[in-house]
């Protein structure tokens, strides 16, 4: 079990995983969606000076309750149930990122994140930390235009057959084939 | 103490991203390239089980444990905030190869510099508040 547990988690497990923590938020009277987290951040920043951040950001503890949840899974993942081993892709990805420059995934760095855009020797120059913002500034704005993430809409929305949803992870994976087929070989 | 399982669930909830590697920008690269099975299986299971699980829930008329009825609020109807929108969200998605959720998980994971992301998510969503007004929904 615990063997089982440690070791990478197969998809059928790690997605009905997912559906366990949609579901258990919905029978606790919420819903599962991250980035209302993000919205809720900007109203304790800005003090509800701003409109579309004045509401009563308090009713939304619970998510930020659930988003130290989340560092903390991390931590214990790493820290407790690490099997050892880096990511294992597929030879064909591992092909298409050593053209861009990429190394395979290394456990001499994290294991999960490229130390091309992840190490702070490549985040601390004018260009590494310009892609990890411009990263984080394209994800904030879409996914509060498209009210809703990955999990808001990919998995919440779908699972209520919601079109707009349908939508938006058409949008997600639009502008993810753009960056990734259009615009990578540019960047890197 | 009513909050703790919201902490429970988020610690399974990071656990789980960590551990069905799905926070990797290794894995988000190779499903946007469609080379690998398992991101697509991990989304597809979880979306299979939520369609019927919400079926279920609407059929059955099941509370939630305050006793309350479960509402699933419909989404606004519209075209372009979720397109577009989508699209502004896929870009970023693909670049740093997170999502919101998997941000703060791999910061939990010692990926420290993923802070810098997840900061100027925030700035993002401030920038949407600052000039939504202007935009087509």
């Amino acid at each position: 079990m615990w063997e089982f547990l440690i070791n990478p988690w197969p998809w059928w497990f790690s997605g009905a995983a997912i559906s366990v923590t949609m579901f258990a938020l919905i029978l606790f009277g919420r819903s599962f969606g991250f980035s209302s987290n993000l919205r809720t951040l900007c109203a304790i920043a800005t003090r509800r000076k701003v409109r579309f951040f004045d509401f009563d950001w308090k009713k939304e503890t619970w998510n930020l309750i659930f988003l130290v949840g989340a560092i903390i899974g991390g931590y214990l993942a790493n820290t407790y149930m690490n099997h050892g081993e880096a990511v294992q892709i597929s030879q064909a990805t591992i092909t298409d990122l050593a053209a861009l420059g990429f190394g395979e995934p290394s456990t001499s760095s994290s294991g999960v994140q490229p130390d091309e855009l992840y190490a702070w020797e490549n985040v601390l120059t004018i260009r590494g930390v310009l892609i990890l913002a411009v990263a984080g500034l394209l994800v904030g704005f879409g996914t509060r235009y498209a009210g809703g993430c990955t999990s808001g809409h990919a998995i919440s929305g779908l699972s209520d057959l919601q079109l707009p949803s349908l939508i938006a992870v058409i949008g997600f994976f639009t502008g993810g084939l753009i960056m990734t087929h259009l615009l990578y070989p540019f960047i890197f | 103490m009513r909050f703790i399982k919201y902490l429970l669930v988020g610690i399974f909830f990071g656990i789980l991203m960590a551990k069905s590697e799905a926070f990797s920008w290794y894995r988000i690269q190779e499903m946007f390239r469609f080379q690998a099975f398992h991101m697509y299986g991990i989304i597809g299971t979880a979306v299979v089980l939520g369609v019927i699980g919400t079926w279920l829930i609407k059929k059955l008329k099941i509370n939630d444990i305050h006793g309350e009825k479960i509402i699933f609020t419909p989404k606004e109807k519209g075209f372009y905030r979720y397109f577009l929108g989508g699209s502004i969200f896929g870009l970023g998605w693909a670049l740093g190869g997170a999502c919101p959720g998997p941000m703060v998980v791999s910061i939990g994971y010692g990926v420290l510099s993923m802070l810098v992301v997840f900061f100027f998510s925030i700035v993002g969503t401030f920038l949407y508040g600052e000039v939504r007004d202007r935009l087509p929904h």
